[in-house]
């Protein structure tokens, strides 16, 4: 449940001092530039050049390798189910019906590279917001309205006790004698029981803050809401576009220049 | 003004009206008009400010300067005035640290105190006190008094509010109102007033009248018995986490006694309370079962136990009874420990229907834990626990938003629970219940942040 605990980022990185939203746009661009292509070189290189921003996050590699561990097994998992079911070129391995050929290969670390690439700049993006800072972003800058924005990021702020909760309502159980046993149906039972328990609470706990939030004249109609909060764009944020920009036309062209480029659709 | 009445006269339900948070379109019936400068409190509501009990759940950003700006954005103050009056707050309610400070690392009473500045940035004419001290350690009560104090005298505002532990505020009022329950006003007046001609019936209505707490030493009945449970150099410290939850302690726990557990919040006291009753893994040292205790072989640390060794053995009063409802009914709430236990049902129900009785919840027997009031949801937690008919009870504050008449009720089950040879382990902000019941007191001190 530690994945529901927000990463708390470093003020002083250096991508921390982006506008969110300029984050949230580059990530887009590198997002849209992979899209465009089926190739391994592309998102190799791109992959690169995002792992050496990970210094710049002024989040330890341990850390974000913990909390993302998710990702890196859906990456994995994505590049065997390709190893296995895509056919041609040279076998290189066998097992019965299971066949491990040279295209599989190729697809497996094309697939992986991509999904890798595509997501790294979202983590990124997660590791060195505030997240109070990217609600005013979105509100300022997209327009996002206030009542969703702020309202979301209340509710995150619950989030850290839901995961409380959850610890709390098991150990509750075994204090019962309900704990889950050996077999698999208790488990899943007991489970079952536990979300339903900690939903219980979560609405709980939102009707006290939405409460708390209406007491202070959230979602109050009439009075245009102030900002005591600027989130401007600067000039770094705009040659933060342009880099981003450069870099994944730069990675373009060197995968075009070795005939590896290859669009979806072709 | 000092709002008063038995649980149950609507009182929170007054003062949610008076905040203008009452939705018509909500209520089954709804009649009268609450008018606050002679307009209908709903849109007056910039004129009133609420406070709530539990703060953890009403900030509402990670850090505390724009927690307080949070309300004076939505009620469109200037840009440039929102920093200044940020800070007015903050130092009207003399909180500690900078407008940087994360909310999740203060203390109950310092959120409280935050929440607090968040209100008074708003200026409101109206301020409303829903059992704010509730929560907090005596400490944490202390402090938020004096800012009431320091608030009420600066800014002018009229105050309601609501506690439970009337003593706690009863010098910052100048005027007790007493609620009949099904309407209407039982009196009105000066403390002093209310409280001569009023007191004995609002005490024995339940009400914490001050000077007429129905405290009675209980003393134990027979000398202490053999160790039950032990624990040594107990630590804990959360996962990622840079400084120890519970820093080592060693606690005994013999048959026949009773012992409180107190000190500040964040001490440690529930962490180590969950690790005597083996419901968390210590970090660090060792909680093991005596031979008095008769566990299971072969032995092992009480983290590892089977939860059908546990329920017959010990039983736990969780900090939120909400963590604890396991069924559907309060009824079966009860039945379900013996149960597991080993009980047959003729016995199980025997038991709750005795514990029902006992405890003032037989009206409710049929009805949806979830539904009930916190205090009556804090009795059946301890109901609950005392189902099995334990040899240990480890309980984290069981006489939470009791009136005067339920915790008298509390005292005296857990008071025959040490008689019949039971160890208590009582963790509690509550000093009435450490002088009734405690043979001795562990008081733990606040960690170094």
């Amino acid at each position: 449940m530690s994945v529901l605990v927000p990463l708390a980022p470093n003020p002083d990185a250096a991508l921390a001092r982006f506008n969110p939203v300029a984050k949230i746009a580059a990530a887009g661009i590198v997002m849209v530039g992979l899209l465009l292509t089926l190739d391994p070189v592309t998102p190799a290189l791109l992959l690169g050049l995002e792992l050496l921003l990970v210094p710049a996050t002024g989040v330890s590699v341990a850390v974000l390798a913990r909390r993302t561990w998710p990702l890196l097994v859906g990456a994995a998992g994505v590049a065997v189910a390709n190893l296995i079911v895509v056919d041609g070129g040279e076998t290189l391995w066998s097992l019965g019906p299971l066949e491990v050929t040279s295209d599989g290969v190729d697809a497996a670390v094309a697939v992986s590279l991509r999904v890798l690439a595509i997501a790294l700049p979202g983590i990124l993006v997660l590791a060195t917001t505030n997240p109070m800072d990217l609600a005013d972003a979105l509100v300022q800058r997209w327009h996002l309205p206030a009542r969703f924005a702020y309202g979301a990021l209340a509710a995150l702020r619950l989030l850290p006790l839901l995961a409380n909760d959850w610890a709390q309502v098991s150990r509750a159980r075994r204090a019962r004698g309900l704990d889950p046993g050996r077999s698999p149906v208790g488990h899943l039972r007991a489970f079952a029981a536990q979300v339903l328990a900690v939903l219980v609470a979560a609405v709980r706990r939102g009707v006290r803050l939405a409460t708390a939030m209406e007491a202070r004249g959230f979602g109050a109609t009439g009075v245009p809401r102030t900002m005591a909060r600027e989130q401007p764009l600067l000039a770094r944020d705009w040659w933060l576009l342009a880099g981003t920009t450069a870099a994944v036309l730069a990675a373009t062209a060197v995968s075009v220049a070795v005939g590896a480029w290859r669009p979806p659709f072709a | 003004m000092l709002l008063l009445g038995r649980s149950g006269a609507g009182k929170s339900t007054l003062l949610a009206a008076l905040a203008g948070l009452l939705d018509p379109s909500d209520a089954g019936e709804q009649e009268g008009a609450v008018l606050l400068d002679g307009r209908a409190a709903r849109e007056a509501r910039a004129r009133a400010g609420l406070v709530l009990q539990d703060p953890e759940s009403a900030l509402v950003m990670g850090r505390a300067g724009d927690d307080v700006a949070f309300g004076l954005e939505n009620r469109g103050v200037a840009p440039a005035e929102i920093w200044p009056r940020v800070d007015e707050a903050l130092a009207a309610v003399g909180f500690p640290y900078g407008r940087d400070a994360a909310t999740s690392a203060l203390s109950g009473g310092e959120q409280q105190r935050l929440a607090l500045a968040g209100i008074v940035a708003l200026r409101p004419g109206l301020l409303l006190l829903d059992e704010v001290t509730a929560n907090l350690d005596p400490a944490g009560v202390a402090l938020v008094r004096e800012v009431l104090a320091d608030v009420l005298g600066s800014t002018g505002a009229t105050a309601v509010i609501v506690e439970h532990r009337v003593e706690q505020v009863v010098g910052l009022a100048t005027r007790a109102v007493v609620l009949e329950p099904g309407g209407g006003v039982l009196a009105d007046g000066s403390p002093a007033e209310v409280f001569g001609s009023q007191g004995a019936g609002l005490a024995a209505a339940g009400v914490w009248v001050p000077g007429r707490h129905p405290a009675v030493r209980r003393e134990a009945t027979a000398p202490a018995g053999p160790d039950l449970v032990r624990g040594q150099a107990v630590r804990f410290r959360y996962p990622a986490a840079s400084r120890d939850a519970l820093a080592p302690t060693d606690l005994d726990l013999r048959a026949g006694t009773a012992v409180a557990l107190t000190g500040p919040n964040g001490a440690g006291k529930s962490t180590l309370a969950l690790a005597m009753a083996g419901l968390l893994r210590p970090t660090g040292g060792e909680v093991r079962a005596q031979p008095a205790l008769d566990p299971p072989q072969p032995p092992r640390p009480l983290w590892r136990w089977r939860g059908r060794d546990l329920v017959s053995r010990i039983g736990t009063v969780f900090q939120d009874p909400e963590h604890q409802i396991v069924t559907a009914t309060v009824r079966d709430e009860l039945t379900i420990g013996p149960r597991r236990a080993g009980a047959t049902d003729a016995a199980a129900g025997a038991r709750a229907d005795e514990l029902l009785e006992r405890l003032g919840l037989a009206r409710l027997a049929g009805a949806n834990p979830h539904t009930l009031s916190g205090g009556e949801k804090r009795r059946l937690s301890v109901a609950t626990a005392v189902a099995t008919s334990p040899r240990v009870v480890v309980a984290d504050e069981p006489t939470f938003g009791q009136d005067s008449r339920t915790w008298a009720e509390l005292v005296e089950l857990l008071a025959d629970l040490r008689d019949a040879g039971c160890g208590l382990l009582l963790v509690t902000h509550d000093e009435t219940l450490v002088e009734a019941l405690a043979d001795r007191t562990v008081t733990m001190t606040s960690l170094p942040r």
